[in-house]
């Protein structure tokens, strides 16, 4: 995970959710209070602005820098989740290295971890964890196992796409969804979709580079 | 939605720098980060911080100055301030004693004080004001949400810190102000967000919203408008219920304004909560109304009981000197 790739994922993630934006928008009426969008899009926008300041600075620097950034633009509750995403992923990379696949995923799952503190949330409370929580389990167990990097990047797609799905039947208990009982049975998490669109561009954009050793 | 902006995007600069400007012989204003702090700085104390969301004018910006806080992190309408303001603010106050954070329980709120605390160089501890007995779970937060009784930590814990008092017996008199008070308030109209250009909420000319909270989120039921005596009679018994006071207890009853209800209006509430409140025992010692910590344009008002010792009574009455509160100086 060099630098090169930390900033084209940003480029990848801004184009993915703005592709989005009515989808996750509409999430967002029906059990949230509408502001999501503008929050991600807010931190997506200022994470681009920062591309010629990051490039040349090495990968764990990059993290902390845009966890920093994120951290002082978006504010209220999801700011410090998503900052701390970053903030602890440098830490790991840092400690741990982020070249191999491995390390990538021990680094993926800090970030997880980090949100979960931080949000003192788990999986089952229909917010962008029931994305995150998965996929970095089946990160570890797949590096772990020497999986080929296509089929692992596949794999992680399908685990987002079904953390995603897996929202809709569920009631919350953290959020502003969480004041609305049964009544948001049936709608798939904003927070999640939005997660589920974010890793689905990174993974993406890791295929399309086609060789192993332009992405570490 | 109409109202006094000229443009949404520079409401809360231009508020801000009215604020700074019509109080600049008490406080001082930062922006970016923004930050208000003491004109003054003060020296050898606990520095106290406050922040949240704007849009609770006077709070917290209003309660800078001597005898409570020392600076305070003004988010955009009701929304958390960020970490980079604290971290800002406490370079700016810091006095060789440490900082406190005082923090109404949000869910943005205390995650920003939290990483800002993390990042913090100096002794630090944090208050958290969770004094509405509406809801124990609500919108914003997890457990109950903090109200009006922000006012009173920040005056008590604030008059204390001015006599040098360390950081830790700021910190335990802080949570036992918060433990001793409680607060329910209610609705009559929705706010208006701004950014958002209508009205949060619903609400029809017969009925009102019991238990509100101070961002338009919704308290316990809704019900159909009734007398004023009711209404205050339903707010007075839940406090009751959590406070369980004894006979013969002193209380500081503050009746606050969510910030479209007259005045006129807040007095009939406290002639109401007052007689209620001596029916059952207990002596109102101190007393507060007026428009403290409000919620934008919304029409209603909150109710918060504190149950008085010596202690706290000493430093309810200390001098204080600030743009929304002032005695004693």
């Amino acid at each position: 995970m060099n630098t090169e790739f930390i900033l084209k994922a940003a480029q990848a993630v801004n184009a993915a959710i703005l592709t989005h934006e009515a989808e996750i928008e509409s999430l967002d009426r029906e059990i949230g209070d509408g502001d999501h969008f503008i929050n991600i899009k807010r931190g997506s926008a200022v994470v681009i602005g920062l591309q010629d300041e990051l490039a040349g600075l090495t990968p764990d620097v990059v993290l902390q820098r845009i966890g920093m950034k994120l951290l002082s633009t978006i504010g209220g509750a999801s700011g410090p989740l998503i900052a701390s995403f970053f903030i602890a992923m440098a830490k790991s990379v840092k400690e741990h290295g982020g070249e191999t696949l491995t390390e990538i995923a021990v680094a993926f799952t800090a970030g997880v971890d980090a949100i979960k503190s931080r949000g003192k949330a788990d999986i089952g409370e229909k917010t962008m964890l029931d994305v995150l929580i998965p996929v970095a389990g089946k990160f570890t167990a797949l590096a772990g196992q020497g999986a080929d990097f296509a089929s692992l990047l596949q794999a992680l797609k399908q685990e987002a796409s079904l953390g995603m799905q897996s929202t809709k039947v569920m009631i919350a208990s953290k959020g502003r969804a969480a004041q609305l009982g049964e009544r948001v049975i049936g709608h798939i998490d904003p927070g999640a979709k939005s997660s589920q669109v974010m890793i689905t561009a990174v993974c993406d954009l890791a295929l399309s580079l086609k060789q192993v050793r332009s992405l570490i | 939605m109409k109202k006094f902006i000229n443009h949404v995007d520079d409401f809360l600069a231009e508020s801000l720098s009215g604020f700074a400007a019509a109080h600049q012989d008490l406080v001082t204003l930062h922006f970016d980060p923004n930050f208000v702090c003491r004109a003054q700085k003060s020296v050898q104390k606990v520095a106290l911080i406050s922040g949240g969301g704007s849009g609770h004018e006077p709070l917290h910006t209003g309660y800078i100055g001597h005898g409570m806080l020392d600076a305070a992190c003004p988010g955009h309408v009701f929304t958390s301030p960020t970490p980079d303001q604290m971290l800002a603010a406490a370079e700016a106050v810091e006095s060789g004693k440490g900082i406190l954070f005082i923090v109404k329980n949000y869910a943005g709120d205390v995650m920003n004080f939290e990483m800002a605390a993390e990042m913090l160089p100096y002794e630090h501890a944090t208050v958290l004001i969770s004094d509405d007995v509406a809801v124990v779970n609500s919108t914003y937060t997890t457990g109950r949400r903090g109200v009006a009784g922000t006012l009173i930590v920040e005056k008590v814990v604030g008059s204390f810190a001015e006599t040098g008092a360390d950081l830790a017996t700021c910190k335990v008199l802080g949570d036992k102000v918060n433990s001793r008070t409680a607060s329910m308030g209610v609705a009559l109209t929705s706010c208006t967000v701004p950014a958002a250009g209508r009205p949060t909420f619903d609400i029809n000319e017969t009925e009102l919203e019991m238990g509100v909270g101070i961002h338009g989120e919704p308290g316990r039921r809704r019900e159909a408008m009734r007398s004023v005596d009711e209404i205050v009679a339903d707010l007075v018994a839940a406090i009751w219920h959590d406070l369980q006071p004894v006979a013969g207890s002193k209380i500081l009853l503050l009746i606050n304004g969510f910030g479209a209800t007259p005045l006129m209006e807040l007095y009939v509430i406290y002639n109401a909560a007052a007689k209620l409140l001596q029916q059952h025992g207990l002596i109102i010692s101190r007393s507060l109304v007026g428009n403290y910590i409000t919620a934008l344009d919304m029409a209603g008002a909150s109710i918060t009981v504190c149950l008085l010792d010596d202690e706290i009574l000493q430093y309810w009455d200390a001098p204080v000197h600030t743009p929304a509160l002032r005695w004693g100086k």
